[in-house]
């Protein structure tokens, strides 16, 4: 028997948890945020660039805001986007508290500020002469954007892994927007990860929530390996 | 007017439910209309934590083809989540905000459940010597009169409603205890760690106690009328559907069904039945063979309707 599968054969003996259970709660964590960092990263990017490019009245003030963003406590956030989703909310009529979908709300409105905030630093530090050369070369503001986004891909797949960290490791939001519910069955609805760890924890069950916590570092530990491999494009480290 | 109104409600309901019949009558390969919707339960940690409820709901769920998502909140949360109409059913245990919430009307059609105990856990050194009374207002007191160390939930939960109720029947106000009195502001697991490292006292749902009682160093000192005690310690569970008036979204039907089949023999046996670590951690209340028809009714009800 291999090293690997006698590892494999105790974690399997002592593991206090149905594979179903665990499979779909970390199908939910990574599904929600995922779809968030996606999301974020595709409203960020445009305002970063656009902010970190333009100079205009008002541009300190609003790079502090958005860093102001980065530090939302995400238990606030999550009553604000349950105050907005709720029946009684501005959103009432789609029905979404309790849902991914809100979950996925809520964990935008906390990656965004991060993405923004992060990208836009590398965005500025990007050389107003590798601009200007791209404009001398007759390109448009699109090829300006891409040749930016190219020279700070580093400092762009930092803010991305930020944001998502942000995401996946909170607790508060996805809580009270999502409700934490996994079926009868054990099948998780809208449990994620964070939020099996803390029913456990309430539970002083401390040592299945410590499992849950490694397993959620090591998910955190790949999709950040796929992402530098990603960002550094199979160039300079692949 | 009223009843001019409740006759044209009841005239419009019969047409509907000929309209409908006729389309399901027509078309006979689809299940029944209520199966594949979700039924949303707001309720208690107690209810959830201990397993009973995925015991309960799986065979709900077979049986009318549904999901019901469980969300375990406070007693507080559960009924203001509720209230804002984002659950359809409530189990909760605090009869005064129960009693409250139907009342302002967000609730219809409320059904004893089933009840467990609170029991007073300390120190086995038991500084306010405690251990035995049969009062647990007496035991209360006992335990202010020595300023001995007291871990409160301070949550809004059934426990903390049950706690404040218990400093009321002891005339003394919470307000102005000291250092002793200690703010848990966390569930029940977490209140209990509190206690045992602070080696206080605490009020606890029976079930809780047992559950966690390996792994703490906290003795029952006051036990609860499961087993002889303060008759005050009763900590019974009730369900309510919310008001299908107040909020049209909800699902009224499912949540009657489900009231119906966990207040049934179906449901009440396996609320009987359910162990843990073998132990019976609730005991069904919801059928007799004479019924308490007061249990519909929020108490004190009759003399704010004849006024």
């Amino acid at each position: 028997m291999s090293l690997e599968q006698q590892m494999l054969t105790a974690l399997v003996v002592d593991f206090p948890f149905e594979w179903n259970y665990i499979r779909s709660i970390v199908r939910v964590s990574l599904y929600v945020s995922l779809t968030a960092v996606a999301l974020s990263t595709l409203l960020s990017l445009p305002v970063a660039l656009l902010v970190g490019f333009k100079e205009f009245r008002g541009k300190t003030l609003l790079t502090s805001i958005i860093n102001t963003g980065m530090g939302f406590p995400s238990v606030v956030v999550g009553l604000v986007v349950l105050f907005a989703v709720s029946n009684q909310g501005p959103l009432g009529s789609f029905d979404l508290v309790f849902t991914t979908e809100a979950m996925i709300l809520s964990q935008i409105v906390l990656a965004a500020p991060v993405i923004t905030g992060v990208s836009l630093a590398a965005v500025s530090s990007v050389e107003q002469n590798v601009r200007d050369a791209a404009y001398a070369m007759g390109g448009t503001n699109l090829d300006v954007a891409l040749v930016t986004i190219k020279e700070a891909r580093y400092g762009i797949a930092t803010a991305v892994l930020a944001g998502f960290g942000r995401a996946i490791s909170e607790v508060g939001s996805v809580l009270i927007v999502g409700g934490n519910i996994a079926s009868s069955d054990g099948t998780s609805v809208t449990r994620t990860i964070t939020t099996a760890i803390q029913l456990e924890a309430r539970q002083g069950r401390f040592e299945t929530a410590m499992i849950l916590g490694a397993i959620l570092v090591v998910l955190v530990l790949l999709v950040n390996a796929i992402v530098v491999r990603l960002g550094s494009g199979g160039g300079r480290y692949g | 007017m009223t009843i001019q109104r409740r006759e044209f409600l009841s005239v419009l309901g019969g047409g509907v439910a000929v309209g409908l019949a006729g389309c399901t009558g027509a078309d006979d390969s689809d299940g029944p209309e209520i199966s594949g919707e979700t039924l949303t339960l707001t309720t208690t940690t107690s209810t959830y934590d201990t397993g009973l409820l995925d015991e309960l709901n799986a065979p709900f769920e077979d049986r009318y083809g549904v999901t019901v998502d469980a969300v375990a909140q406070g007693t507080g949360a559960a009924l203001r989540t509720a209230r804002d109409g984002d659950s359809d059913v409530v189990m909760v245990h605090a009869r005064s905000l129960e009693d409250e919430f139907m009342e302002e009307g967000y609730g219809v059609n409320r059904r004893d459940l089933m009840f467990n105990d609170f029991v007073i856990v300390g120190e086995s050194d038991d500084p306010a010597d405690v251990e035995g009374e049969d009062d647990a207002a007496a035991a209360f007191e006992a335990i202010a009169e020595a300023e001995a160390t007291f871990v409160s939930r301070g949550d809004e939960s059934g426990t903390h409603t049950k706690e404040l109720e218990i400093w009321d029947e002891t005339g003394l106000t919470v307000e102005e205890f000291g250092e002793w009195y200690l703010d848990g502001g966390g569930g029940m697991g977490e209140t209990l760690n509190t206690a045992n490292l602070d080696g206080g006292y605490t009020l606890v749902d029976r079930g809780t106690f047992l559950d966690m009682r390996d792994e703490i160093d906290l003795e029952l000192l006051v036990e609860g009328p499961v087993e002889g005690g303060s008759e005050m310690l009763m900590n019974p569970y009730g369900i309510v559907a919310v008001n299908p008036a107040v909020h049209d979204n909800v699902n009224y039907d499912l949540a009657m069904a489900y009231i119906g089949y966990i207040t049934s023999l179906e449901g009440q046996e396996i609320i009987e039945e359910y162990r843990s670590n073998d132990e019976q951690l609730f005991f069904a209340e919801a059928l007799s063979e004479d019924p308490n028809f007061r249990q519909y009714l929020p108490e004190g009800w009759e003399r704010s309707s004849d006024d």
